[in-house]
């Protein structure tokens, strides 16, 4: 689904990303853990397209088709969705507005007519009971004025609208205590398939007690250093990134 | 009307005086003139006696009539006047620990003690303006008249074509000035003056100057004073100045000070008013570089039939400066205030970082305040916000205060110096900070008149203050 | 990759103006110039009694004393007064008396419009009142507003009908020498709504006018005046479009409103005039006086304007709180693109105790053009715990637009409260990013988040404006929406 080769990836002419191999198949849930500073965020900015990234070198294949010559919104149409780490905030634009908005522009993607207003709220009610979401949340507006917990449990509300074939979701677990996070899990749990894939990106192993990886993967200097089971987190929380760097000299 | 050593005694038209004075001195005025600061004369009392002084028809004199304080019989002194005042007496200071380089000027006029302040074997200078039109011709030829344009306003434009004698200072690359440099401006007349003072300072390139400028009556004459000073900060440099202005209520003070700020320049300005008939700041801060910064603040304090104007204009040319400001304000009695911020953001000047803000209390209902703060904006990528509050003291707060126990009028006390400490305690020096926290509460129990002294020699007994409480825990 | 924002910006800002048409109708119009004798032919043509054309003899000769006033942020070159023609009318044919007998092209006209004149087919409770160039055509719901006492016609008729009140209240909330452009109405005004709700009435649908300029080389004075009598209610609402033309026209109106005691007027704008061409050519100059007086306590005024259109606005809905506890309103948004330019704002003056008012004022540049808030607080001696909150924001879109804030706060009692605060921000790369994210093209996010931005006005408007003005919104801004 997902295929990175030789990914080198620089901001202001300082190299983050020094070379990244990475192979998604439908179905898998991976894990990429690491220090601060690394390059997980810019790892799924620069999938997504954020655009103030230069790509040096390197391949990014999705579903077959060159992934960084698309726009960021046709990227987000063929199915990739990021749960940002910091959502922004969008004065005055209802989630409801917001997500129809988003939802009929993919549709208009793959040639369909925009979904029918009643269908469209059912399908919002739907994902809301499905997360457990508490029904005031789609009136306000974009993240405006949401505690951190509600921001993230927002951005899986709306992983769950636009079904995407694969989800990064970069460090959706920092800031939220155990109940959020119990909910955004469940959420992600409950949007497993087949033919989808997720990324989780994580400082810390504690995410994945509740979402269970498939693969874990290291990255450290702008290098994946290690990939392995799910093993590989526990022993990285018991041992600590010294233990990585220790390994690598 | 009598003329006498080149002082005129006239009734009344007061801008005719000073046509008809400019005339008949012009020669001896400019005399150690270079071709350009003769135009500039000639341009400013041309403009002068186009526009005469400004009237409240104009737009930024809407609110400040100085009809009323010009009616008056002037003396034009332009020469010092002898030495009727104990120096020595005036310039005792008495701010415990804080050591200034202190120049004077009584009644306009340079007053040379003979002292030279101690960095100047490495090129700093501090003298008169007159003097520094002698011996160094070079930067006044640079500097002079280059930041405070005629076209600006015709004060400034009267103050251009008269400016004779003033504080020059300069202080070369790389220098940091490390005694606090003191200008303190006396009136001390038998006579109603109008001076006309005007000030040059110059900063070159990574150093930095802290100058604080008083402005005091001596008695209670009236006066009428017009003061020009421009300020140029070079690169890398920092200025960090004050203005105390503690004159009495037969006083009118314009005070216009043009600053122009290169890149990675720093400029702190902080006018701290506390008593004038009538007091107009104006601050003009070019942000003439990248990354310049401008802190420009303020805090007035009026009652009686006391007038204060702050306007302050920004002016963002170029990419990435940021400024701040803050005018915070207490009007009692028939006082009245103005506050008039204009911030212009240039077509180029992107990532501007720029803020205004003017709060105002009104003690009584007599009192009045007026306050426009403008933004004029040419640049996308901006962050620009103002706001502007008048209300009275919290209620809330005033609850608070008095349930636990804090009488009324200490409560009324306590939050109004509380409301001027925000501007106060920005004051770097810490000597001054202390000396200024004390003036302000002295101020606010009506225990501040004009001194016979400066406002730095407050020579009345130390009060217990009867609010020490550390606001911080409320 | 990523498309350049620049462009897209540009592609954004080339929204068509659609009600750009011209109608062929037969007109009926003043001899070119002003004098005298076009306020004597005016009046005449309107066979008004003596007191209004002396009324307007009066205006006429304070506006030859007064001149053109210079302290907006507004740049033009100047207007000749003796080029425009100062009325100009379809022509009747006799005394309407069904819609049968309006001309046929001019109900073709308004329909192609989205304004129904036939009432069956109207919006559901909207009376309109239908104003071209410078007179009324129809008035629809007025027998059924009539039975409640309600007259809701054009001036013209009101005049008429009922002298009296017009001669009570015209000219006692913008004086005919208010200003140059009120006093130059004040001359010269041809026709516009008249609306008078009685005591205790609820009035039960909302009241509309309609006004199109037509003619070429035309200035339109509309007046309009509204009593809301004691301890009733109206919602009033106005839209207005003209033809593109490479010329400017001036459009120089007078809309008073009298609150009395408990009386409830909430009035509604969308501001749509032929803005002038991508170079800034053409379009309507709009120099308009609108005023409310909150008379008797408890009153309210509340103003709502969504402006997009005319190439120059100059526009200061204001309120006179003159009442004890009464309130006044002001939500705007004002949208200018290409090289629009707009000075617009509020004024409160509070003269009774315990007045609020609030003010909320939402800018959007685009293009080259110009965009300033313009307002004043004003807190007299007597307005005692008088409240005023103003917001003042500006978005701007483009490096080559600006904004401006001009507010003016003026208090002279110690225990009235005035807040303003104004922010000024372009929309962030990180908005625009997150709205890509989700598979939202750049144009569709600036107008989601233009909306958005503009919100809290937006819902004040009836629920008949607010989706025409979300749509004008994203035409002003947009390239193929609507």
């Amino acid at each position: 689904m997902l295929s990175i080769k030789n990914l080198h990836v620089s901001i202001n002419g300082k190299e983050i990303l020094r070379g990244i191999n990475l192979e998604v198949k439908p179905g898998e849930v991976h894990a990429i853990m690491g220090p601060n500073g690394t390059g997980k965020s810019t790892l799924a900015s620069v999938i997504a397209g954020r655009d103030i990234y230069t790509i040096d070198e390197g391949d990014v294949l999705f579903k077959g088709k060159n992934l960084l010559e698309m726009p960021i919104e046709d990227r987000a149409s063929e199915g990739i969705f990021l749960g940002f780490q910091y959502p922004v905030e969008i004065p005055g634009v209802s989630i409801t507005n917001f997500m129809r908005t988003a939802v009929n522009e993919q549709r208009k993607y793959h040639g369909l007519d925009p979904i029918p207003a009643n269908e469209f709220l059912a399908k919002m009610e739907e994902k809301k009971q499905m997360l457990e979401i508490t029904a005031k949340l789609a009136n306000r507006s974009v993240n405006e004025g949401f505690s951190g917990g509600e921001k993230k449990k927002n951005e899986i509300f709306q992983m769950a609208m636009l079904e995407p074939s694969l989800a990064i979701l970069d460090e959706t677990d920092s800031g939220l205590d155990i109940d959020a996070l119990k909910i955004v899990a469940n959420g992600v749990n409950k949007l497993r398939r087949p033919d989808n894939a997720f990324v989780v990106i994580t400082h810390y192993q504690r995410l994945l007690d509740y979402i269970v990886p498939d693969i874990v993967h290291v990255l450290f200097d702008g290098r994946i250093v290690r990939s392995g089971g799910k093993e590989l987190a526990f022993e990285l929380e018991e041992k600590g990134y010294e233990w990585i760097k220790a390994s690598l000299v | 009307m009598k003329i006498m050593d080149g002082t005129i005694v006239t009734s009344y038209n007061t801008r005719d005086a000073l046509l008809k004075l400019y005339e008949e001195n012009s020669e001896r005025i400019g005399k150690n003139d270079s071709a350009r600061i003769s135009a500039l004369r000639k341009e400013g009392i041309s403009l002068f006696k186009q526009k005469g002084f400004p009237h409240t028809k104009l737009e930024k004199w809407r609110n400040t009539d100085l009809s009323k304080v010009l009616n008056h019989n002037f003396s034009f002194p332009l020469e010092a006047d002898s030495g009727e005042v104990d120096f020595e007496e005036v310039f005792k200071c008495d701010v415990p620990g804080f050591d200034t380089f202190m120049v004077a000027q009584l009644n306009g006029k340079f007053i040379d003690r003979g002292k030279i302040i101690s960095q100047s074997v490495q090129g700093v200078v501090v003298c008169s303006l007159a003097e520094a039109f002698i011996k160094h011709p070079g930067l006044i030829e640079k500097h002079f008249g280059q930041y405070a344009p005629a076209s600006d306003s015709s004060l400034t434009a009267l103050n251009t074509a008269f400016a004779r004698d003033g504080v020059f200072i300069y202080v070369p690359d790389n220098i940091s000035v490390t005694e606090t440099v003191q200008m303190v401006n006396l009136i001390h007349s038998g006579n109603e003056v109008f001076l006309q003072t005007r000030n040059l300072v110059i900063l070159g390139r990574n150093s930095s100057l802290r100058l604080v400028q008083c402005d005091d009556s001596v008695d209670d004459q009236i006066g009428f004073i017009n003061s020009v000073t421009e300020a140029v900060i070079g690169e890398n440099s920092s200025l960090d100045h004050y203005k105390l202005q503690n004159k009495n209520d037969r006083s009118a003070l314009i005070n216009n000070i043009y600053f122009q700020l290169e890149a990675n320049a720093v400029l702190s300005t902080n006018a701290i008013s506390l008593n004038g008939g009538l007091i107009r700041n104006e601050a003009n801060v070019k942000l003439n570089g990248r990354g310049a910064h401008a802190d420009i603040l303020g805090v007035y304090l009026m009652d009686r039939n006391q007038h204060i104007d702050n306007q302050v204009f920004v002016d963002h040319s170029q990419p990435d400066c940021t400024s701040n400001e803050m005018f915070k304000g207490i009007l009692d009695d028939h006082a009245s205030g103005v506050f008039n911020g204009h911030i212009l953001v240039r077509r180029d000047a992107q990532r501007t970082n720029a803020y205004q803000n003017n709060k105002n209390i009104l003690i009584s209902d007599k009192a009045v305040i007026d306050t426009k703060p403008f933004l004029e904006i040419y640049a996308d990528d901006v962050k620009c916000s103002h706001g502007a509050t008048v209300g009275q003291l919290d209620s809330e707060a005033m609850f608070y205060l008095r349930s636990r126990g804090i009488g009324m009028e200490n409560a009324r006390m306590l939050l109004m110096y509380a409301f001027a400490a925000e501007i106060v305690n920005r004051i770097s020096i810490p000597q001054l900070r202390l000396r200024i926290d004390d003036l302000v509460k002295k101020r606010l129990r009506g225990e501040l008149s004009v001194c016979d002294q400066c406002v730095l020699h407050c020579n009345a007994k130390e009060q217990k203050v009867a609010f020490e409480i550390d606001m911080s825990r409320i | 990759m990523e498309k350049d924002p620049n462009n897209i910006l540009e592609e954004v800002t080339q929204g068509d103006y659609k009600y750009g048409f011209y109608t062929d109708i037969e007109m009926d119009t003043a001899p070119v110039g002003l004098t005298e004798d076009t306020v004597r032919f005016i009046s005449a043509k309107k066979n008004e009694p003596e007191w209004l054309l002396q009324y307007r003899l009066d205006a006429y000769h304070k506006w030859l004393e007064m001149t053109e006033p210079t302290w907006a942020h507004l740049l033009h070159p100047p207007i000749s007064y003796q080029d425009i023609i100062f009325y100009a009318a379809p022509k009747k044919k006799k005394e309407l008396s069904s819609l049968d007998e309006v001309d046929p092209e001019l109900i073709a006209t308004f329909n192609k419009l989205g304004i129904s004149l036939e009432e069956q087919k109207k919006l559901s409770g909207v009376a309109v009142d239908a104003v071209i160039d410078s007179v009324s055509v129809k008035t629809t719901f007025s027998e059924t507003l009539e039975k409640q006492g309600i007259i809701f016609c054009s001036f013209s008729e009101a005049v008429q009908k009922v002298p009296d009140l017009v001669k009570q209240y015209l000219g006692t909330v913008v004086p005919s020498d208010d200003n140059y452009f009120a006093a130059l109405n004040s001359a010269v005004f041809s026709d516009g709504s008249f609306c008078y709700i009685p005591k205790g009435v609820r009035c039960p649908i909302e009241l509309s006018t309609y006004f199109r300029i037509n003619a070429a080389n035309t200035g339109q004075f509309e007046r309009t005046l509204i009593i809301g009598d004691e301890n009733s209610y109206v919602s009033y609402m106005e839209g207005c479009t003209a033809p593109m033309r490479d010329e400017n026209q001036l459009h120089a109106a007078i809309v008073e409103i009298v609150a009395l005691k408990e009386a409830e007027v909430k009035y509604s704008t969308v501001q749509n005039w032929y803005p002038g061409n991508k170079k800034g050519e053409g379009g309507i100059y709009n120099f308009v006086t609108k005023r409310g007086i909150c008379k008797g306590n408890n009153s309210k005024i509340s103003w709502t304007q969504v402006e997009t259109g005319s190439a120059i606005t100059w526009k200061y809905p204001s309120v006179v709180l003159m009442g004890d506890n009464s309130v006044g309103e002001f939500y705007s948004v004002a949208v200018t693109n290409n090289y629009q330019q707009a000075d617009t704002g509020s004024k409160m003056i509070h003269l009774g105790r315990n007045t609020k008012s609030t003010i909320i004022s939402k800018g959007i540049s685009a293009g080259f053009s110009n965009n300033s808030y313009r307002g004043l607080v004003k807190m007299t001696k007597r307005a005692e715990n008088s409240r005023n909150f103003s917001q003042c924001d500006s978005l701007l879109l483009g490096d080559k637009c600006g904004a401006h804030t001009f507010p003016y706060i003026k208090t002279e009692n110690k225990t009235s409260i005035v807040e303003h605060e104004a922010t000024t921000s372009k929309i962030s790369d990180d908005q625009l990013f997150y709205c890509n994210q989700r598979g939202i093209s750049t144009e569709s996010a600036i107008g989601l988040i233009v909306n958005g931005y503009a919100r809290e006005v937006l819902k004040q408007l009836p629920m008949e404006f607010a989706v025409e003005a979300q749509k004008l919104l994203s035409i002003s801004l947009e390239g193929s929406v609507g």
